[in-house]
């Protein structure tokens, strides 16, 4: 029979094993699933060659979207200082236009494109993530500005402006 | 003028909310019983006055008064009068509106229907009830008022955002609301536990059906949600582990630990200082909740613009909020103790179990939540975590939660007993394997690991849950007899059960079959997906009420036959232009065929994107259930408080005999 002390001892132990095992297996799946977010000029600074998953933001630069075969679909993101060249395949989402913010997901090519899985596009035409935003910002301030006109970069104020994906799986 | 009074009357509800909080709280100190009095008719007036200023607004948006800058940038002459009525919970002033007034409303109900709670824990909870609503009224009042007016009165609105003109919306956020509020019900009852020292089984008894009704609405906006998603978001996903369906998702998790931990605490006077500490938690993840989703910290599907000076409001209230009540739990918690032992080899044990893995899968959520905003705060990169670490933390945690889940009725409080459980449960446990083998064949023809392993817990937890009626049915002398005699809550909590089961057979099955193709097709063209044959038909051009759609015909054939007809629609919005996806849904309970129309790439060729959805549904119906078992278990007759009073009173005078 069990003292009241050792069962408590027991109960306590079993708690801090199921914690400890949650703990570690939560910390093993993070360090495998974090998708770091660039722009080109960040890929460029940072001598980013991985191959692993990434978000890349900026804007589609102006007239350089181009329709292949079936679904492909090529197009240049920009964010005003450097550029590198996407594929992708597949449905886009409505927003996709050029000079408008998006954001793909996907990997770094060896010939120095970028191959996405997945486009964000956000519903709202004014939208631009925040470091895309900053360096356009720091491209206008050195009067570098070479992407051409887009809208206003300030967030309309109280309106929901949900992003929407295209997504392909695998 | 209708607009000056709404502002007018939320300003009179703020001065109300004081007296609230304070007036009932030094009636307290002072054992004051007509100070403590006040709050039931504060509570009442405060409700009432938010009626009020909310109706103001909905006229507002009605009589399409763009002099209101809220309105204006909300409303617009050509939309549909139903979605004039929805836009005013659209954006972040009127959502913050509804959000108070669904707090008063929760308010309102503690004032009715708890007259019979001692006056002293009535009067606590209502203020501190009257502290939250402080809190909220001034964020609204000071950052986000909805009635401040515009000059120049524009000609026109700009319009809602098209994705919030759908029905899913109309109903998605004041559900959602219903349960993020109604946690602060419980919140207050453990505050005034807290305060008063006294945490007994009656005390669980009045806050259990508090709890359960806020969870049992969180559930069913969350399935309204993540329905409304499906349809409106055009790419036939049902949860993306998106930054802001956590925000909703923590709070469930939070509070089914709650309801179970409750249930040990009214049942055995064990866990007492935990169940105090979960409704603190939950509460507080509601409010957290709030803060991502308002303060724009986020961006995701959901990405409401950024204020900072909300952002910092809301952020300082949770610190007042958390901070206050986890300092008064430090001081007074320790007091509260355990009406005996507790054992682990008990249903009390298990339910032990089961808050283990529930809180340790809402840790693992929130880590998943703070890690990207903690390092894009501090650091220079921008990071996000994705769906992946979500999928590869959940499903481990969750899984002997399902399998634990089987115990739930065989298992007896105290102590259990090894042979009852294993004769008991022997035969559920084979349905299971037989399920895991054949259920894939049956619903969808083939087979995978996720499905079998979804089907033989899903079986698991429906066969236990059956078996434990059943088994209660014919111990009494007929089968009419036996149905009566089981509980409302014990339906309730079956039905719960049985829910979650359908809701994982539809988890399963639909990641393990779900299949989807994009592609590029002209009028004609067919494309083959896992059976069925996918046509383009025409598309053509149509006008809706405040939008111009292009709407295509896509046929859908199997075996020769054709069996469904789609118009999937992209729709351009006045004014602004902004463009929505309507998708086209055949729908059925053992699979949804569902087609996108895509982007025009000229000469007559569109983009398409096609889904077969196997199962999708039962998600759906899985939550639908949870939602009624939940309404039963939160209105059994028991927790009445005119019984209830009868039964202290009873067992008092019991005690005083026998002492």
């Amino acid at each position: 029979m069990m003292t009241r002390r050792r069962r408590r001892l027991a109960a306590v132990s079993v708690l801090v094993l199921g914690v400890g095992a949650a703990a570690a297996l939560a910390l093993t799946a993070f360090n495998k699933n974090i998708t770091y977010f660039y722009t080109p000029t960040d890929l460029y600074e940072q001598h980013i060659t991985s191959h692993a998953v990434m978000d890349l933001g900026g804007l589609v630069q102006k007239g350089s979207i181009v329709h292949g075969a079936g679904m492909e679909i090529s197009f240049i993101v920009t964010d005003c200082t450097r550029t590198i060249p996407v594929r992708y395949t597949g449905v886009l989402p409505d927003l996709f236009r050029d000079g408008q913010g998006v954001v793909a997901t996907g990997r770094l090519n060896g010939d120095g494109s970028f191959v996405a899985s997945r486009i964000l596009a956000k519903h709202d035409s004014s939208y631009m993530p925040e470091n895309v935003a900053a360096r356009v910002k720091q491209a206008d301030a050195e009067g570098r500005r070479n992407c051409g006109e887009f809208k206003s970069m300030q967030p309309t104020s109280a309106s929901v402006a949900p992003l929407v994906r295209a997504e392909k799986h695998g | 003028m209708i607009v000056e009074l709404g502002h007018f009357a939320l300003m009179l509800a703020l001065g109300v909310a004081l007296v609230q909080a304070v007036a009932p709280l030094i009636g307290w100190f002072r054992h004051d019983a007509r100070l403590m009095a006040t709050a039931t008719s504060a509570a009442r007036a405060q409700f009432v006055a938010i009626v009020v200023s909310y109706l103001c607004l909905t006229w507002a948006f009605i009589s399409k008064d763009f002099s209101v800058a809220y309105v204006a940038q909300n409303n617009y002459s050509e939309m549909p009068f139903i979605y004039r009525l929805t836009a005013v919970w659209g954006a972040h002033e009127g959502s913050m509106l509804l959000w108070v007034l669904v707090l008063a409303g929760w308010t309102f109900a503690v004032s009715v229907f708890n007259r019979r709670l001692p006056s002293d824990m009535r009067a606590l909870v209502l203020s501190v009830l009257g502290f939250v609503s402080i809190g909220f009224l001034a964020f609204v009042l000071l950052t986000s008022d909805p009635f401040t007016r515009l000059f120049p009165v524009p000609a026109d609105g700009s319009g809602l955002n098209p994705i919030l003109q759908d029905p899913g919306m109309a109903s998605h956020p004041p559900m959602l609301y219903m349960g993020y509020v109604g946690f602060s019900v419980a919140f207050a009852f453990a505050i005034a536990a807290l305060i008063t020292g006294r945490l007994d089984a009656a005390w669980a008894r009045w806050a259990r059906p508090w709890t359960t009704a806020a969870w049992v609405f969180l559930t069913l906006g969350i399935t309204i949600g993540s329905w409304w998603s499906y349809h409106v978001l055009g790419w036939g996903g049902w949860w993306f582990w998106d930054p802001v369906e956590n925000a909703s998702f923590m709070p469930w998790l939070a509070g089914t630990a709650l309801i179970h931990s409750l249930a040990v605490t009214e049942k055995r006077g064990l866990l007492k200082s935990w169940t105090v500490l979960l409704s603190i938690l939950a509460f507080s993840l509601c409010l957290f909740g709030t803060f991502l989703v308002r303060s724009g910290v986020l961006v995701s599907v959901h990405a409401f613009a950024s204020d900072p000076s909300r952002g910092l409001f809301v952020l300082g209230f949770i610190g007042a909020v958390v901070g206050v009540s986890l300092a008064l739990y430090a001081w007074r918690a320790p007091r509260f103790k355990a009406d005996g032992e507790l054992r682990l080899w008990s249903r009390e044990g298990f339910l032990l179990f089961n808050n283990v893995f529930l809180a340790a899968a809402c840790g693992a959520v929130l880590l998943g939540e703070l890690y990207p905003l903690i390092v894009n705060a501090v650091s220079t990169s921008k990071i996000s975590v994705g769906p992946p670490y979500f999928n590869t933390v959940f499903f481990p945690l969750f899984g002997p939660l399902f399998v634990l889940l089987g115990f739930a009725g065989v298992v007896a409080w105290k102590r259990a007993q090894l042979r009852t459980i294993v004769q008991r449960l022997r035969i559920p446990l084979l349905l299971a394997l037989v399920a895991a083998a054949v259920l894939p064949f049956a619903l969808v023809g083939k087979t995978a690991v996720t499905a079998a392993a979804g089907g033989l817990l899903a079986v698991w937890i429906i066969t236990t849950a059956v078996a434990e009626l059943w088994r209660w049915v014919r111990s009494r002398n007929s089968a009419v007899a036996g149905l009566k005699s089981i509980s409302r809550a014990t339906w309730g909590m079956t039905l719960a059960h049985i829910g979650m089961a359908v809701c994982l057979i539809g988890i399963s099955f639909n990641s393990a079959f779900s299949i989807e193709r994009d592609a590029r097709m002209a009028p004609g063209a067919v494309e083959h997906l896992s059976g069925y044959d996918f046509s383009l038909g025409e598309v053509h051009a149509a006008e809706g009420p405040n939008y111009t759609a292009l709407i295509a015909t896509v046929y859908v054939v199997k075996d020769g036959e054709r069996i469904a007809t789609l118009h999937p629609q992209k729709r351009t919005f006045r004014p602004g232009g902004q463009e929505q996806t309507d998708a086209g849904v055949a729908k059925g309970a053992l699979r949804d065929l569902y087609v996108s129309l895509g982007n025009d790439f000229g000469n007559g060729t569109w983009g398409l994107r096609m889904y077969v959805e196997p199962l999708v549904r039962f998600i759906w119906y899985g939550g639908l259930l949870m939602f009624i078992g939940g309404g039963l278990a939160a209105t059994d007759p028991r927790y009445r408080l005119a019984r209830a009073a009868r039964r202290v009173r009873v067992a008092a005078d019991a005690a005083a005999e026998t002492a």
